[in-house]
């Protein structure tokens, strides 16, 4: 069974369609990359991923959990389990300024999912060994440069163990020496089998790292195919543009 | 009369103002939040019924209201008070003008949250209510410090309004002294005892916000 499983799903702000007819299923241990030009819909689609967006039409699965079906959402208590089911690595971060470091990751663990504290802490700081952060622990974000905020916001993530994992240009609001840090996190993330949706700029990366790539433009998916294909040998013109403008930024 | 019995009629006066300003903080500071939700509410009457509110507050004068609040029951319905209702009608008065700028320092300390904070924490699955209580109103209460502040030093010589329903609070009791013993020096004394009053409650916000000051 897909971890998440998207079909036909459409999007609408107000005259504009944002996303049309969007169909996708992501796999146990896959890691599928979106690109395409801004405004183009991905980030949009992710936001409708997460429930903080609500499609028009279409449906919406976690396992076998349906949220979305035909257009018509489930009750808001099992959306509220759905969102155990997921996590999302923004593209400001989105920390929490008042809560120590520890605390971000700890929270919702402990007030949502209603586990020991004493548990979740082992968990939380085993996550920042594993980033190796463990010293920031006790530190506030303002501490923090934005690539070692981007990496406790993917902590806090992690720490409610979801089936699958999104990123909204996880790198876009990083100076350009601390991306390859977070792309580090996200490549570790992959070796261990975890299930990922990423929305990026980075295109060599995406190739690296992903199985299969989505191109998009105009709020569909105008090409999908595995990741070295897709970037190498790409069959529609929108996307062969796409990426030799990509290229030339390089 | 001697300077000492002046000193202690004042200071007698001040503990009247002193409660005046505690109850009004008591009562208001909540009620104003309350005020900020309705003036925020989805629903359009709530909406503008707090919008109406909190303009007729702001726009007509606190002792006019702190007069019609005293006299309103009796000259509406025909109400005779027992005379604790005089100091009722006080802390009655100062309470909802005073929630009227709150709830507006509130509404623009929650509107001033990045959208992102909210959206991060319904990802992360807290409910409406945890997302407030945990996210949203600790980092609200440091934004409103400095104009809380601002309104909390303005109560302090807004009690002294008091006076026009003949509460004997310091500025009451000072100025009768000084009507009486044609001097100006009770006043002067009286605008000493303020000015000590708002110092100490200008350091204690002071100390609160520094409090804060670990995250930014």
């Amino acid at each position: 069974m897909s971890v998440m499983s998207v079909s036909h799903i459409s999007k609408k702000f107000g005259e504009l369609n944002v996303l049309r007819d969007i169909s996708l299923q992501v796999e146990k241990g896959e890691v599928i990359s979106i690109i395409g030009p801004s405004g183009s819909g991905k980030s949009t689609f992710l936001r409708c991923c997460t429930l903080l967006e609500y499609i028009d039409s279409g449906s919406l699965a976690y396992g076998d959990l349906v949220i979305c079906k035909d257009g018509q959402y489930c009750p808001k208590k099992v959306q509220k389990e759905a969102r155990r089911h997921f996590g999302l690595v923004f593209q400001n971060f989105n920390l929490f300024p008042h809560y120590s470091v520890l605390r971000n990751i700890m929270e919702a663990p402990v007030s949502v999912l209603k586990r020991d504290e004493d548990e979740v802490r082992e968990d939380a700081m085993r996550l920042l060994r594993e980033e190796g952060l463990e010293d920031k622990a006790d530190a506030y974000p303002w501490q923090l440069s934005g690539g070692q905020q981007q990496r406790i916001a993917i902590a806090r993530a992690l720490a409610l163990h979801p089936d699958i994992l999104f990123f909204d240009e996880p790198t876009s609001a990083l100076d350009p020496e601390l991306t390859s840090g977070i792309l580090k996190v996200i490549r570790q993330l992959a070796v261990e089998k975890m299930t990922m949706v990423i929305v990026t700029h980075e295109i060599h990366f995406a190739r690296n790292v992903s199985d299969r790539i989505i191109f998009m433009a105009d709020g569909v998916i105008v090409e999908e195919g595995p990741a070295k294909a897709l970037i190498d040998t790409p069959n529609n013109p929108r996307t062969k543009a796409f990426l030799a403008k990509m290229d030339e930024r390089d | 009369m001697t300077f000492g019995s002046l000193l202690s009629a004042l200071a007698l006066g001040l503990l009247t103002s002193v409660n005046i300003f505690v109850f009004t903080l008591v009562f208001s500071l909540p009620l104003g939040m309350l005020i900020a939700f309705g003036r925020m509410s989805k629903i359009l009457p709530v909406r503008l019924f707090f919008q109406l509110y909190i303009s007729v507050m702001r726009g007509t004068p606190l002792m006019l209201q702190l007069i019609v609040c005293f006299f309103g029951p009796y000259y509406l319905f025909g109400w005779s008070l027992p005379v604790w209702y005089r100091m009722m009608s006080v802390i009655l008065a100062f309470s909802l003008n005073y929630a009227a700028y709150f709830a507006e320092i509130y509404r623009a300390g929650i509107q001033s949250i990045p959208i992102g904070q909210y959206e991060a924490a319904n990802v992360l699955g807290f409910t409406p209510a945890q997302t407030f209580r945990k996210i949203i109103l600790p980092q609200v209460i440091k934004r409103v410090i400095p104009p809380v502040t601002n309104e909390v030093i303005t109560l302090v010589k807004d009690t002294s309004l008091a006076f026009s329903l003949s509460i004997m609070e310091m500025f009451t009791i000072a100025k009768q002294i000084a009507s009486t013993h044609t001097t100006l020096l009770p006043l002067v004394v009286a605008g000493i005892f303020y000015y000590v009053f708002n110092l100490v409650v200008a350091s204690g916000m002071q100390m609160i916000e520094k409090k804060l000051d670990y995250y930014r």
